[in-house]
């Protein structure tokens, strides 16, 4: 068998591979983070607790009402979106002309709370979801045999990260968003709505924690703490990309994904560190971020 | 005369106050007890701890008679948000307070600190959810008993039992702290006793690991025929989700060395069949457990006990008799003298049957081998074991002579 650094390769691939797995979650979840924050300049905290609804609501839709994965793909991405577009009328446009803090402390309540009503309603060891059947199996690769589904989340998350970059670097509706955020007195008096702009990128930007919870529902434990295990890590992945820079966030997605796979062979106990380390290298030589504008 | 609004809110709020003081109760204030549950309320352990071991511990106050026999109980509880530092000062606080018994507690790190304050303070402490079988060991004292289960039973239960099996070659995934590390320890050197091999073990970060899969292929590839997974609540139910998503569950057995009901419950049985594991008790081994069953239910609907819960029952139960054996309020007060009383008492109650306390603080209980059924095995809520072996408890625990306990001359 061949080795490399000690470590049989098939091994290797098949961390490179499950790596960028775990990259496309990191991709999703930071995608959205990257968009509120560089459009609406909040640092949401709710996130993760956001993901885990998603999630829940998932499970919720096939538990309740009978409605399978697929249809659950655009049903609660919509209802966390308006989930997250009841919050933002009804709380955190409130902080947009506060200190940056005041939403960082409000979307952390906001996650307490979301992650105590569902532990009270659902208990702390979560519900089981199992997924589509079609995506259920494995391939064999030669060296290593890939979940289908595993394969499927990648290509989902390729698709979506695209789809939401090309959106707001190149549509017009993208740049009257950017436009709304650089200056928001000149776009309204060209007679936009800035504040149900605002109001819908937020939900826009929520809907994607949601969407990347469907994706997760049948992967990890469905449980009220999900999205917490996950947060801080996507924040990092925000940070090194740059904040606020939406390209940054899905190549660094997919990037400490890998790194973070390979940390697991090496050395495993370094794994949940090695993103942090990172971190600190990147803002020490830049500051800004890999991706992002010196402000 | 006019009441304002606020004066009849400030009344009212005086009159509950006074209501709810225990001392305000004439009545049987020479046989006042207060009993409080330390457990995590509201993280992970939540479903194996929290509001079901209050349940059961209002359960053994009712199977005892307290009100009737005139004893006063209060039930507290904590929460210790899974921090050392948290448990140890709702310890300190409950014990000040006059705080009778301290019991439940999952997690190792708050057991084991737990017990050091109940000994400072000369109070009675019983622990049911903690694994580390260092409690009755180098840090066993006088007002401790350890209920339910420890890493050595567990280790010795399933892991002895599978290698019986025919599986001789294992790998460990470990949650990478002291109790991880214990349980992973005591079952490879279990294994190599039985002449099995350990083909490689990794140790994942805790708590903040979801995602499993590379540890996965490193066990799949390792040539290993069992899996052992030195874990415990989402963790455990997390790696044997994503086992399945790899299809390991075909070319290894998996042994999940501490799994309780309510986690085989949110995997779903889908996910958890076959799963080999070890608890000391289950609501339906016989006619027994069943009637603990129906009339704890009612207080726990959604969330059957597990054994750390049921555990929490026999634990209050016991405590009660003991009490009522001493029928002297005042050396209630003296934990050592409590827990002395406790030990030389045998133990009878519906969930654990006929058992004892050992000197050194340890409840010897029986060990039960589960495997957990098919979803067609299954004929009803929460049917979920197959029962496939039994060590009887003086095989389960560790011997006392190689633990030890300072309490214990050798």
């Amino acid at each position: 068998m061949m080795m490399i650094l000690g470590k049989p390769a098939p091994l290797l691939f098949g961390q490179l591979l499950l790596g960028i797995i775990n990259g496309s979650f990191y991709a999703m979840l930071s995608l959205g983070l990257a968009i509120i924050f560089g459009l609406l300049n909040v640092i949401n905290f709710a996130h993760g607790a956001l993901f885990m609804v998603g999630a829940f609501v998932t499970w919720g839709l096939l538990h309740y009402l009978g409605i399978g994965f697929w249809p659950a793909l655009i049903i609660a991405p919509l209802m966390v979106g308006a989930f997250g577009l009841l919050i933002e009328r009804t709380l955190i446009r409130f902080t947009y002309k506060l200190d940056i803090l005041y939403g960082l402390l409000l979307t952390f309540g906001l996650a307490l709370v979301l992650e105590g009503i569902f532990t009270n309603g659902f208990g702390s060891s979560g519900v089981s979801y199992g997924g589509p059947n079609i995506l259920s199996g494995t391939l064999n690769l030669g060296f290593m045999y890939l979940p289908v589904y595993r394969a499927f989340v990648v290509f989902a998350a390729i698709v979506i990260c695209f789809g939401v970059w090309f959106t707001i670097e190149k549509t017009s509706l993208g740049a009257l968003l950017r436009a709304a955020t650089e200056n928001p007195a000149l776009v309204q008096s060209f007679g936009v709505n800035v504040p149900r702009l605002i109001s819908l990128t937020f939900a826009g930007g929520v809907a994607l924690a949601g969407l990347a919870g469907v994706l997760a529902a049948p992967l990890y434990s469905v449980n009220p703490g999900m999205g917490t295990s996950l947060i801080n890590t996507v924040f990092a992945v925000v940070v090194i990309g740059g904040m606020g820079s939406i390209g940054g966030a899905i190549l660094t997605g997919f990037g400490l994904g890998i790194i973070q796979g390979f940390t697991e062979v090496f050395y495993p106990a370094a794994s949940s560190v090695v993103v942090f380390a990172v971190m600190a290298v990147v803002l020490l030589a830049r500051p800004a971020g890999l991706f992002g504008r010196v402000a | 005369m006019t009441i304002s609004r606020r004066t009849l809110l400030g009344t009212a709020a005086t009159g509950v106050a006074a209501a709810a003081l225990p001392f305000g109760r004439a009545r049987a204030a020479s046989k006042s007890l207060k009993i409080a549950v330390i457990s995590d309320f509201s993280g992970p352990y939540r479903d194996i701890g929290g509001p079901t071991s209050v349940a059961c511990v209002h359960q053994a106050l009712a199977d005892f008679g307290a009100k009737d026999k005139g004893y006063d109980v209060t039930v507290l509880q904590g929460d210790h948000q899974e921090s050392p530092a948290v448990g140890t000062a709702l310890a300190q606080r409950f014990y000040d307070q006059g705080v009778d018994l301290v019991i439940d507690v999952p997690n190792s790190a708050i057991g084991i600190a737990i017990e050091g304050v109940a000994h400072d303070k000369n109070r009675a402490y019983i622990n049911t959810n903690s694994a580390s079988s260092e409690i009755t060991g180098k840090f066993c004292n006088a007002q401790t008993v350890h209920w339910t289960y420890d890493t050595y039973m567990l280790s010795h239960s399933t892991g002895g039992a599978m290698v019986k099996g025919g599986g001789k070659k294992w790998f460990f995934i470990t949650a990478d702290y002291a109790f991880g590390h214990l349980l992973h320890d005591q079952t490879a050197a279990v294994v190599k006793q039985m002449g099995g091999q350990e083909m490689g073990n990794v140790n994942f970060p805790f708590p903040q690991t979801t995602d499993f899969s590379s540890f996965l292929i490193q066990a799949q590839s390792s040539g290993a025929d069992v899996l052992g997974l030195a874990s415990a609540g989402k963790d455990t139910v997390n790696l044997v989700k994503q086992a399945h998503q790899f299809g390991i569950n075909k070319t290894m057995k998996i042994a999940g060395l501490l799994v309780f009901i309510n986690d085989v419950h949110g995997m779903g049985l889908d996910i958890a069949q076959g799963l080999t594991l070890t608890e000391s008790f289950y609501w339906d081994m016989n006619d027994r457990t069943r009637a603990f069953m129906a009339r704890v239910k009612p207080r726990t609907p959604n969330n059957y006990p597990s054994m750390g819960q049921a555990g929490c029952y026999s634990g209050v139960l016991h405590f009660m008799k003991a009490v009522e054996a001493m029928n002297n309020m005042a050396d209630v007060k003296n934990g050592a003298a409590v827990v002395a009383q406790m030990k030389k008492m045998p133990t009878d109650d519906d969930a654990y049957g006929k058992a004892s306390i050992r000197e050194d603080g340890r409840f010897m209980c029986n060990a039960y081998l589960f495997r957990v059924k098919t979803p067609a095995e299954s004929k009803g809520p929460w049917d979920y074991y197959d029962l496939l072996a039994t060590t009887p408890a003086d095989q389960a625990f560790m011997p006392m002579a190689a633990e030890g306990c300072p309490l214990i001359k050798t």
